[in-house]
């Protein structure tokens, strides 16, 4: 196993349950064993449905080991705070970086991809890749 | 010259003027939205409220600045990052002066509104706040009372608009018909700022 720190992943969504659920879900897909560190950062921070620049600060924090954190988006609010904190500069972890990526499959990708020791230009690209893959 | 205090009265009057309309600007997102918008900018501007008297921020770039950071903190809909970009950019614009003239200010907002565009990728007649805010950049330069007028003729000009932009723009043809809730809340912001300034400044209705 490589020493080198793993890129964070942070889910954002509308919905506390839904960033919970896929972060259960690309935990399971990625592997039996330990992941990169990722976190949810779905709702409000009174639960309701929304988005809180307070939940995704504090989630990105979480999961930074100095390799650039990954944020993942769903909905309006999510997509639109988060490009609004990195205009900021100040609010998100050095090498924090919204991905272009469907919210679960890119989810996966990206996981996966951090687990196995990429870097957040690798793990960009797969959670990106994920809108590649089409289902008719 | 329009000096702190000012910038001060313009978000406390904008909190009162969200206040007294939140029911009105929710049952407008009822129509076309997910009718939140009143509770999101009332949550929003009465933390602005409590944190211009907490922190009593030294200039007015730094009102703005500071308003816009409390406002994407704590709207949780989108219309919280988009106002909060429009006052923050508004006020790293304005910089470290002390007092500002309306021209100064109309250039600011100006740099404010474009912000906004670029954030939610949106322009002119797509039913959003901008269609409020852009006629009132053009009009803020002769007078915030000539602000103020444009911008109530642009939010009532997205009645017969069809939304392109946000959860409306799924209704596409069924959001014709409604006036957009976004532009009617920009329109409170720049009325508050003509009544703020008074009679004096073109700002009596």
């Amino acid at each position: 196993m490589s020493e080198e720190p793993q890129v964070g992943i942070v889910l954002v969504s509308h919905s506390g349950p839904v960033a919970e659920a896929v972060v259960e879900l690309a935990k399971g897909l990625a592997a039996g064993g330990a992941t990169a560190p990722v976190a949810a950062a779905g709702g409000t921070s009174a639960g309701g449905l929304g988005t809180s620049a307070e939940l995704i600060s504090k989630a990105a924090r979480a999961v930074d080991r100095g390799a650039g954190v990954a944020l993942l988006v769903d909905l309006g609010s999510a997509v639109l705070t988060v490009k609004a904190m990195l205009a900021e500069g100040d609010e998100l972890p050095e090498g924090a970086r919204l991905v272009d990526a469907p919210f679960v499959e890119g989810a996966v990708a990206a996981l996966v991809t951090a687990s196995a020791g990429g870097d957040l230009a690798t793990v960009e690209a797969a959670a990106t890749d994920a809108f590649g893959y089409r289902k008719t | 010259m329009l000096d702190t205090d000012f910038f001060r009265r313009w978000m406390t009057a904008t909190a009162a003027a969200v206040s007294r309309e939140a029911s009105r600007l929710t049952d407008l997102d009822a129509a076309i939205g997910d009718a939140d918008h009143g509770n999101n900018m009332q949550r929003g501007f009465t933390a602005v409220t409590a944190v211009l008297e907490k922190e009593s921020p030294a200039t007015p770039g730094a009102v703005l600045t500071l308003a816009g950071r409390q406002l994407i903190s704590t709207v949780g809909g989108a219309s919280g990052p988009l106002y909060g970009t429009l006052l923050r950019r508004t006020g790293k614009a304005l910089g470290e002066a002390a007092e500002v003239s309306t021209e100064e200010l109309a250039e600011a907002f100006g740099e404010g509104v474009a912000a906004v565009a670029q954030l939610g990728g949106a322009q002119a007649g797509d039913k959003t706040m901008l269609d409020a805010l852009l006629p009132a950049v053009e009009a803020l330069s002769s007078s915030l009372g000539a602000a103020r007028d444009a911008a109530r003729a642009g939010a009532e000009a997205t009645v017969p608009l069809q939304a392109r932009k946000g959860r409306a723009s799924y209704l596409g043809e069924r959001s014709i018909g409604h006036q957009d809730p976004g532009a009617t809340s920009a329109a409170l912001l720049i009325e508050a700022l003509a009544e703020t300034a008074g009679p004096s400044a073109g700002g009596d209705a």
